[in-house]
């Protein structure tokens, strides 16, 4: 009686949970397994669904892939560009955005819009502002030249230049997650500290050091380490501004290689596919735990 | 009477100080919100610009005395667009309201109830949020092909009515309303799913509405699945349809429609967001995370 | 509705898992509890009562034991299906429902024969706030209403169904002192009227004398007295019953009884018939002394409090296991507040011995 209790209400638990389990299983589990099998069978064929043999054969394809290298390039470019500066900047913003009174909640509202905008849509604005056309060398241009700089085509021009935008696009997109975490993370820092600084006479220099950034350390390293994860999965902004053939543009990504390979003009190997996704995988995992390892050390929580 | 002026000297570079300082800080400010403010700008501008006017600027001008709407007009005939915001608006519907239910029925498990095996399913759950969506989308995109679903809705939504993540959130929500709660309703009979519908999802409507609109941007912005699942214009959503226009539509050189589209699409957006910014920006300080 | 309790016994699994013992929270509890009466659970936290009351309404199975209402064996049935009315210590109304759906919200759930139509169950829910004196709030929410509102909400809620029978789970320990003493009244006058069989779980003795047609002391799980409030009173059945009733509470003494002559220290200070020979604890109510000069039993001074109705002398004994000696007198009496000492004589009826060992009282023969 009572064994049959218990077996009825665990029941009512699992039905409950099905549909999770459902789609989580079919979209989420079995893919995890399944990819790791993709990446070792070699010469797989999506037609026939046959492959020849077992082995690492795709790794060894993708690292020797040039279009593999100039994609890992331009990604770990972009991180090492991005991350520090988009977080530097921000929390220059969020530390003047938290001194001052007037305006203050319309600004964070402003900042906050590009998180809602869709990436592609704003990034063909983008790229109307710094492309250079027949007609017109573009708005950027202009203001360069009104500086007394040379006109250069960001987006079909030099690699440093295409590279400058694409940086400039992902500090803009990101800019508005890292503001608002930030700006909540300074407004829960206890006025009580700031006070007694400055009855100490506490520069405010030295306040900002000493007292804020300790106080707020588990956030910025919270910062650093999605915006790395995040910034090693940038794909999307690199298609707005460069269009989908980045390859030709040389301005591809891991996640834009992995892609192409699955579909798309040069895709259909999902085998090379699977190996490029498991390589960007490790190289993130191995950077947070990387992050992990310093921000135990220096987070003073 | 030296003392005097000295405390006055004090004072007064304090304030000076005070006073360049908040200077400094304001055209900071004011400078990063006219970088984010300015695309939107031109893109507004651009796209009331005639396309000979626009094109005729060899030095864009900041604003222009003849506005017009044909490009609007023209964003609606020359390329599907209207198709594509009614894709994108039953993806975002749909895909919104079967991940309501679900993760509302999961989370009420692990809040709620109590079945064998519940902790494990639970660690199971939590470790899943640490998969990329990059690594699963590879089998995804073979499966959907395989069960002859690309170019569909069911192609589309199926593989993204599940967020653990949000499971998670709600899970904490449910399990802050007092256990006295469900006692009492148990007490007058209640049933476990009445008790769901009745009592604890009406006390966190607030969670659930952040979760909603989270949920909504994200669909309304996803690009990357869609374009691999669909190459039927009829099924494209907005990103893949801006996309398409970028790279087909219009004649490539008609930036004032494009920029018409572009605006089109934004606005639903941008109106949800002056609604509900409070809303939005306290749900993604709360966890949220950019796609 | 009597409710007969049989042998009940609640056992826990122990969370330490270094010492797996299961806790006894209720240990072997009998009791036919009379039909239309109020029962009051009482005893320190931890010891119980609340376990005895979730165990009655059904939200917790017991070890062992059974549990009926009137002749039918409840022990194996649902919470719902027993026909209890429940209230909660903090309430528990729903906050996002007015006060008449709250009070609806257990109608609603009625099904086949005793489904309910609207007009009907909307008669019913303005009947049970009339009873408790809320018709007036009904379309406010919880969050809009004062502690004591609340409570009534909670109690029309329970009441709405006409339960067999009415558990109260600390019922006044959310709300302040002079709504506490507001609102047992009103307990009383409902239970009254209604003549539903009501239990109720509270730590304050006062409370749970003051209105209990009966009271159930409870210690670590074990039932220790059940009676009428001033027979438990009058005559505790050992040291923890007599400590725990009575405010203030009672004063303990070693003492010795020789020659059925019983000592603190050394005054001989009453006669006891009928002892053995032996170390005992003497509890004296505060009461139960009175001002003599020539009283046998001397307390060094240590001051007087005037309360009106009387004074309550506080003084000091070496045999006192209080820090201070609280006797109640009236104010007829006067008191050199400057003497060193203090004498009295005992009533008899207010004083009581336990054994040193069991703590169990000991009967003793009043000589008069």
């Amino acid at each position: 009686m009572i064994r049959k209790k218990l077996s009825n209400s665990s029941l009512k638990g699992w039905l409950y949970l099905l549909p999770a389990i459902l789609f989580l299983g079919a979209f989420m589990v079995y893919p995890l397994i399944d990819v790791f099998i993709y990446s070792f069978e070699e010469g797989y064929n999506s037609a026939s669904q046959t492959y020849l043999g077992v082995g690492l054969y795709n790794y060894s394809y993708v690292l020797h892939d040039p279009y593999f290298l100039q994609a890992v390039k331009n990604t770990f470019i972009l991180v090492i560009i991005t991350v520090p500066l988009s977080t530097g900047i921000a929390l220059l913003i969020s530390v003047g955005l938290s001194s001052i009174k007037p305006l203050r909640n319309l600004l964070q509202t402003v900042y906050f819009l590009p998180y809602v905008t869709n990436t592609l849509a704003v990034g063909l604005v983008f790229m109307i502002l710094f492309k250079k056309t027949a007609y017109s060398d573009g708005l950027i241009n202009l203001l360069i030249t009104w500086f007394g700089g040379k006109s250069v085509d960001f987006i079909d021009g030099p690699y440093w230049a295409k590279m400058f935008v694409l940086c400039f696009y992902t500090i803009w997109v990101v800019m508005p997650f890292k503001i608002l975490i930030l700006t909540s993370a300074l407004s829960s820092v206890n006025q009580v500290y700031y006070n007694a600084a400055k009855v100490d006479g506490t520069s405010k220099f030295r306040t900002f050091m000493r007292i804020t950034l300790p106080m707020i350390s588990p956030m910025i390293f919270y910062l650093i380490i999605t915006g790395f994860i995040g910034a090693f999965k940038a794909y999307s902004d690199a298609v707005a501004l460069f269009g989908t053939d980045l390859n030709a543009a040389e301005m591809n990504t891991i996640v834009g290689y992995v892609y192409d390979m699955l579909y798309g003009d040069s895709g259909g190997y999902p085998s090379y596919a699977s190996a490029a996704a498991i390589l960007l995988f490790a190289i993130v995992l191995t950077i947070t735990c990387i992050n992990l390892l310093i921000s135990k050390k220096n987070v003073h929580y | 009477m030296e003392n005097m002026t000295d405390y006055q000297k004090i004072e007064k570079s304090a304030k000076a100080r005070k006073v360049t300082g908040n200077v400094i800080t304001y055209i900071l400010l004011v400078f990063w919100a006219i970088i984010v403010l300015f695309p939107f700008y031109w893109m507004v501008l651009t796209s009331v610009k005639s396309y000979s006017a626009y094109n005729s600027e060899y030095v864009p001008k900041f604003f222009t005395l003849s506005p017009t709407l044909q490009n609007y007009v023209d964003a609606f005939t020359a390329v599907p667009l209207g198709k594509y915001l009614l894709n994108t608006a039953v993806f975002t519907v749909i895909t919104t309201a079967v991940m309501l239910v679900v993760i509302t029925l999961a989370a009420f498990a692990f809040a709620r109830l109590d079945f064998k095996g519940k902790n494990i399913a639970f660690i199971i759950f939590l470790s899943l949020m640490m998969i990329p969506n990059e690594l699963v989308v590879i089998t995804n995109f073979v499966t959907i092909t395989n069960l002859n679903l690309r170019n569909t809705f069911p192609g589309l939504i199926l593989p993204s009515v599940t967020s653990v993540f949000y499971i998670y959130l709600l899970k904490e929500n449910f399990e802050q309303i007092p256990d006295s709660l469900y006692f009492a309703a148990k007490v007058d009979g209640t049933s476990d799913l009445k008790y769901l519908l009745k009592v604890m999802i009406p006390i966190s409507k607030p969670t659930l509405i952040t979760v909603t609109i989270l949920k909504v941007i994200e669909c309304w912005n996803s690009y990357v699945w869609p374009r691999l699942i669909t190459d039927d214009e009829n099924y494209y959503l907005v990103s893949n349809g801006i996309q398409e226009i970028r790279e087909n539509g219009f004649g490539r050189e008609n930036i004032p429609a494009m920029m018409a589209a572009v605006v089109v699409i934004s606005v639903p957006l941008i109106i949800l967001f002056l609604i509900f910014h409070k809303k939005i920006m306290e749900g993604v300080s709360r966890g949220g995370t950019k796609g | 509705m009597e409710v007969v309790l049989q042998n009940l016994t609640k056992k826990f699994r122990s969370r330490d898992r270094k010492n797996p013992q299961d806790v006894i929270a209720v240990n072997d509890f009998n009791f036919k509890i009379p039909d239309g009466k109020l029962i009051g659970l009482l005893g320190p936290s931890g010891c119980g009562k609340s376990t005895t009351l979730n165990l009655i309404s059904g939200l917790i199975k017991p070890t062992s034991g059974r549990i009926l209402f009137g002749e039918d064996d409840v022990t194996d049935l649902p919470p719902e299906n027993r026909g209890i009315g429940l209230v909660f210590q903090n309430y528990a109304l729903y906050p996002h429902l007015t006060v008449k759906q709250n009070i609806l919200f257990p109608l609603q759930n009625l099904k086949g024969k005793d489904k309910l139509s609207k007009p009907e169950m909307l008669e019913k829910a303005v009947a049970a706030a009339k009873l408790v004196q809320i018709d007036e709030l009904m379309d406010r929410k919880p969050g809009e209403l004062s502690g004591g509102q609340q409570q009534r909400v909670a109690i029309a809620r329970a009441l709405v169904k006409m339960p067999r029978v009415l558990l109260l789970d600390e019922p006044l320990s959310n709300l302040d002192a002079r709504l506490r003493l507001q609102t047992r009244e009103e307990i009383r006058r409902i239970q009254r009227e209604t003549k539903i069989t009501t239990i109720f779980v509270t730590h304050d003795q006062e409370e749970a004398m003051s209105i209990s047609d009966m009271i159930v002391v409870m210690k670590e799980g074990v039932v220790q007295q059940i009676g009428k409030p001033q027979e438990v009173y009058d005559s505790p059945v050992n040291l923890f019953v007599a400590k725990f009733l009575g405010t203030p509470p009672i004063n303990v003494f070693e003492g010795q009884v020789r020659d059925n002559q019983l000592f603190i220290g050394e005054d001989a200070v009453l006669d006891v018939a009928g002892v053995e020979n032996q170390e005992v604890y003497v509890g004296i109510r505060p009461e139960g002394f009175l001002l003599k000069e020539d009283g046998p039993f001397c307390c060094s001074l240590s001051g007087v409090e005037v309360m009106g109705r009387d004074i309550s002398v506080v003084s000091t004994n070496k045999a006192s296991l209080n820090p201070t000696v609280r006797s109640i007198v009236g104010t007829e009496n006067k008191i050199n507040i400057e003497a060193a000492s203090v004498r009295f004589e005992l009533k008899p009826a207010k004083v009581f011995l336990f054994h040193k060992k069991t703590e169990e009282r000991i009967d003793f023969e009043v000589r008069v």
